[in-house]
C-alpha cells in the first residue's frame, strides 16, 4: 500500500505535519485504523528502532520520529475508540518514592509512547501503593519502574509484593531500570524484566505484552 | 610563574552573568521548600507558594554575593589544617557516591560491602596527592535508610583526612552533623575547623527539591561547607552549546548562594558542578568527554569572578576497566584542572558515570594528582642564575649526580611517582614479573591495607560515634552494625 509506506517513510524523516496530513488522507480514503497504525506509523517506527539500536541515527532523530508518530495517533485515537480496536496496551510509569531522577525514566516514556503504547507516567517520587493503584484504575499490562539510588531500590521490590496481594502478578508485567538496576536484582525481587536503556525499553515490553 | 587555563574572555563572563540574573528574576526556579520559600519572600523575592515558584530579585543575588566569603579552610580529625580553599589552590577528593566497586580478582562489578569501605579509608588514610576523603560507594550491607551517613562514619573511623559527603535524605544530616559535633567536641569549634563538606544539588533545569534546600539551610546553620552540584545536561536539559549551559549552570547555583547566604551570611561554600554533555548515542552522561571539562572550567572562571572557591566532578573516566581510556580521561580532566585553577576536584578513582569506585584506579589516580600538583608548580629558577658555575661543575665532574645545587633541588623539582608507574627499563620490567598497570596497583592496594596503621582519634571520640551510629541504625530496625576487622 503506497499510501502507508509513505506515512512509514515521512515519519521516519520526523515530518510531523507531513504524517498529520497523510494519515487524515488515510483515514478519508477509508482506509482500516489499525492498518495505517500497523502498516504505516508503527512500521515507520520500527524501522527507526531498528537503525537506533544500530547506532545509524542518534536520539534526536528517534524523538522527532515519534513526535509525527504521535501527530498521526492524535487523529487515529477517535476512530480506535470508535471502532474499539485495543491499542498497544497501556504502561504504567514513574520513577520509585524518594528518588527525584527522573531523566531516565521520561526517555523511556517518551520511547514507549513512540512505539504507540498509552503511557500514564506518574512522575517522580511515586510510592509502591501508586503504581498499583494506578495499574488497576488504568488497567495497564505493565508497570515500569525507575530508581536510581540505592537507597530507593526496595520500593521496587514492594510494588512486587503489592501485586501479589492484590493477585495481579500474572495480569500485570513489571520491568525496572536505572543505573542501580540489574538483571540480578530484577530475579531476586522477581521483576519480569529489567532495562538498560530507552530503546531496550520498548524491546522488553514488547516482549512482556506479546506484541512482538 | 603558575600555569593557567582560560576559556572565557571577561566581556563573555560578564554577559553569562547577565543572562543568569535575567533568568533568576524573570523565569525564577521551582523551589519545593516552604520555609525556603518564606525566607525569600521576606526578603522581597515574588513567591508563589501554590506553584512552589519564586522570581529572584537583582538586590537580592548580589546581597547574597557579598556576604559569600571568598576562602576557608578545611581541617582533618586532629584539627590541624589540610585545606586552603583560596587562590587557583587545587586539592583533590575521590569521586562520590558510587553504587558499584570494580573487583580486582573477577574484574566485574559487585555491590560493595563494609569490609571495602574499610579498605577503602585505610588506603586513603596514606595517599599523599588526595587531600580528604569522599563517602566513595554505598556500603550495602546496612539498611538502605542509613547508607549515608554510615559511609561518614565509617570514614572517620579509619581515615584521618576531611570528608566530603552529602545526604540522601532531610533526615539524615542530623546524625551526620552530630558525627562532626561529636569529633570536633562543640558546634562553636566545628564552625571554627570545619570537618566537612556537604554536596548539595539543584534539580537541573531550574529547580531545587525539598531535600537540596533543606540540607543547603542545614548545613549553613552550622557553618558546615556546601558545594552546589547543578548538573547541566548539554543538548538534553540544558542548551547543546557549552555557552549556554555555562549560562544555566550560573544561574541554578547563584539560586543556591542565595539560599545559603539569606540563612547565615558568611556561611562557607564552593561554586561548583557536575555539569556534561549528554551523548544522544548513548543516553549518557559521559564526564570523560572533552567538552564536559571545557565547562567546568568555564564554571570555575565564572565562580573565580564572583570571588568564590569552586569545585567540579572532573578527573574521573567513563571506562569501565581500568584502561587507557580510564588513563586519558581522568589525565586529561585532572590537567586541564589544575590549570584552571579548581579548588576541589572529585573525581580519582571513579569509572562509569560516577557510578563505579576502583580501589586500584585511585592508586593510578594518586600519581596523576601527583603530577599535575607538580605541573602547576610550573617553571621557576632555582639558584639558576648565573648558570656558569653549574656548567663548570659538569664539564669537570662529567655529571651533576651528587651536586649540591643537584642534591638540594631534586626531590623538589622532580616528581617521584610510585611503583604504580613503570619507569624501568625492559629487562629489569621483566625481571620484576612483568606485571601490567592493573596488578601494579593491586600490589600497592595489598601494601597500604596491610602497612595501615590504626587512625589515631580518641577512644571517647570513636565510642561517641559507635554510639550514635548506632542508635541511628536501630531507628530504621537494624540491631547490629556489620563487624569491623
Ligand atoms: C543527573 C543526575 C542527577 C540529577 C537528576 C536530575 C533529574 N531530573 O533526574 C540531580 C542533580 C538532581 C541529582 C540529584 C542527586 N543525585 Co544524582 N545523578 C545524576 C547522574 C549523573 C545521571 C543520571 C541521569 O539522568 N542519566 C541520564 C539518563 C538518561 O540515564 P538513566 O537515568 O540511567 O536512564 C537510562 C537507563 O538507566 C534506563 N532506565 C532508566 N529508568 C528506567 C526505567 C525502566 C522501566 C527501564 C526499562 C529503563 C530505565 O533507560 C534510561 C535511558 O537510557 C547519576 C550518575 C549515573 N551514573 O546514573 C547520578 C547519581 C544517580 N546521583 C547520585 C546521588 C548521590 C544524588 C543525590 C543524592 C546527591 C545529593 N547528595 O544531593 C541527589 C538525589 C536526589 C534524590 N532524592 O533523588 C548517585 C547515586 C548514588 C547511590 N549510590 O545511590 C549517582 C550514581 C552519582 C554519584 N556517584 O554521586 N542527580
Amino acid at each position: 500500500m503506497e499510501l502507508l509506506d509513505r506515512i512509514s517513510s515521512t515519519l521516519q524523516k520526523g515530518e510531523d505535519e507531513q504524517v498529520a496530513e497523510l494519515t487524515k488522507q488515510a483515514i478519508d480514503e477509508n482506509i482500516p485504523a489499525q492498518d495505517i497504525l500497523d502498516n504505516g506509523l508503527i512500521a515507520g517506527m520500527n524501522v527507526i528502532g531498528e537503525q537506533f539500536r544500530k547506532h545509524e541515527i542518534f536520539l534526536p532523530e528517534v524523538l522527532l520520529a515519534a513526535k509525527a508518530m504521535y501527530a498521526g495517533m492524535d487523529l487515529l485515537k477517535p476512530l480506535f475508540i470508535k471502532e474499539k480496536v485495543p491499542t498497544q496496551g497501556k504502561v504504567v510509569i514513574g520513577t520509585v518514592h524518594g528518588d527525584l531522577h527522573d531523566l531516565g525514566k521520561n526517555l523511556v516514556g517518551i520511547m514507549l509512547k513512540g512505539a504507540g503504547f498509552d503511557v500514564i507516567d506518574l512522575g517522580k517520587d511515586v510510592p509502591a501503593e501508586k503504581f498499583v493503584e494506578a495499574a488497576k484504575t488504568e488497567d495497564a499490562g505493565v508497570i515500569g519502574m525507575s530508581a536510581l539510588l540505592t537507597t530507593t531500590m526496595p520500593v521496587m521490590k514492594k510494588v512486587v509484593e503489592l501485586l501479589k496481594e492484590n493477585g495481579l502478578e500474572d495480569a500485570v508485567k513489571t520491568i525496572i531500570g536505572g543505573a542501580p538496576a540489574s538483571e540480578d536484582f530484577a530475579d531476586e525481587i522477581g521483576v519480569n524484566a529489567y532495562g538498560f536503556d530507552a530503546g531496550k525499553a520498548v524491546e522488553l515490553v514488547k516482549e512482556l505484552t506479546g506484541k512482538k | 610563574m603558575r600555569p593557567k587555563v582560560k576559556f572565557l574572555t571577561e566581556q563573555l563572563i560578564m554577559d553569562i552573568l547577565a543572562e543568569a540574573f535575567e533568568i533568576l528574576c524573570k523565569l525564577g526556579v521551582e523551589l519545593h521548600n516552604k520555609s525556603v520559600l518564606e525566607m525569600l519572600s521576606d526578603h522581597g523575592c515574588n513567591v508563589d507558594m501554590g506553584k512552589m515558584h519564586v522570581n529572584f530579585t537583582e538586590e537580592v543575588i548580589n546581597k547574597a554575593l557579598k556576604s559569600a566569603e571568598g576562602e576557608f579552610k578545611l581541617y582533618d580529625i586532629h584539627g590541624n589544617q589540610t585545606h586552603d580553599f583560596s587562590g587557583d589552590n587545587v586539592h583533590f577528593t575521590p569521586g562520590s557516591a558510587a553504587l558499584n566497586i570494580l573487583d580486582h580478582e573477577t574484574k566485574k562489578l559487585r555491590k560493595p560491602l563494609t569490609q571495602d569501605y574499610i579498605d577503602y579509608a585505610k588506603i586513603l588514610n596514606q595517599l599523599p596527592y588526595i587531600a580528604s576523603q569522599s563517602t566513595a560507594f554505598i556500603p550495602s550491607d546496612v539498611a538502605a535508610q542509613i547508607s549515608d551517613s554510615y559511609r561518614m562514619f565509617l570514614s572517620l573511623l579509619y581515615c584521618e583526612k576531611p570528608v566530603v559527603t552529602g545526604t540522601f535524605t532531610i533526615e539524615s544530616f542530623e546524625v551526620m552533623k552530630d558525627f562532626q559535633l561529636a569529633v570536633r567536641g562543640s558546634e562553636k569549634a566545628l564552625k571554627e575547623k570545619p570537618l566537612a563538606i556537604f554536596s548539595c544539588c539543584p534539580t537541573s533545569p531550574l529547580k531545587f527539591s525539598d531535600v537540596t534546600s533543606q540540607n543547603v539551610v542545614d548545613c549553613a546553620k552550622y557553618g558546615i561547607p556546601v558545594e552546589f552540584i547543578s548538573m547541566p545536561l548539554s543538548g538534553f536539559m540544558a542548551p547543546v552549546t557549552l555557552t549556554g549551559t555555562v549560562i544555566q549552570h550560573t544561574a541554578e547555583t547563584l539560586s543556591g548562594i542565595v539560599i545559603s547566604q539569606l540563612t547565615n551570611p558568611g556561611a562557607p561554600m564552593l561554586y561548583g558542578g557536575s555539569p556534561a554533555i549528554f551523548d544522544v548515542r548513548y543516553e549518557t552522561t559521559p564526564m570523560g568527554a572533552i567538552e564536559t571539562m571545557m565547562i567546568d572550567c568555564a564554571n570555575n572562571e565564572i565562580g573565580k569572578y564572583l570571588g568564590l572557591p569552586t569545585q567540579a566532578y572532573i578527573s574521573l573516566s567513563d571506562s569501565k576497566q581500568l584502561d587507557a581510556q580510564a588513563g586519558l580521561e581522568t589525565g586529561i580532566g585532572a590537567t586541564l584542572a589544575a590549570l584552571a585553577g579548581i579548588n576541589n576536584l572529585s573525581g580519582p578513582g571513579m569509572l562509569d558515570f560516577e557510578s563505579c569506585q576502583s580501589l586500584e584506579k585511585l592508586i593510578v589516580d594518586n600519581e596523576i594528582c601527583g603530577m599535575t600538583l607538580r605541573l602547576v608548580q610550573g617553571i621557576e629558577p632555582k639558584e639558576d642564575f648565573p648558570s656558569l658555575p653549574h656548567f663548570e661543575e659538569l664539564l669537570q665532574e662529567q655529571h651533576l649526580l651528587i651536586s649540591k645545587h643537584s642534591r638540594k633541588y631534586l626531590r623538589d623539582e622532580h616528581y617521584f611517582p610510585g611503583t604504580v608507574i613503570d619507569r624501568a627499563n625492559r629487562a629489569r620490567w621483566q625481571e620484576e614479573g612483568a606485571l601490567f598497570l592493573e596488578d601494579r596497583a593491586n600490589n600497592e592496594v595489598k601494601r597500604l591495607i596491610s602497612e595501615y596503621t590504626p587512625s589515631e582519634i580518641s577512644d571517647d571520640i570513636r565510642n561517641e560515634l559507635v554510639k550514635l551510629m548506632e542508635a541511628e541504625a536501630k531507628r530504621y530496625g537494624q540491631d547490629t552494625l556489620p563487624e569491623r576487622l
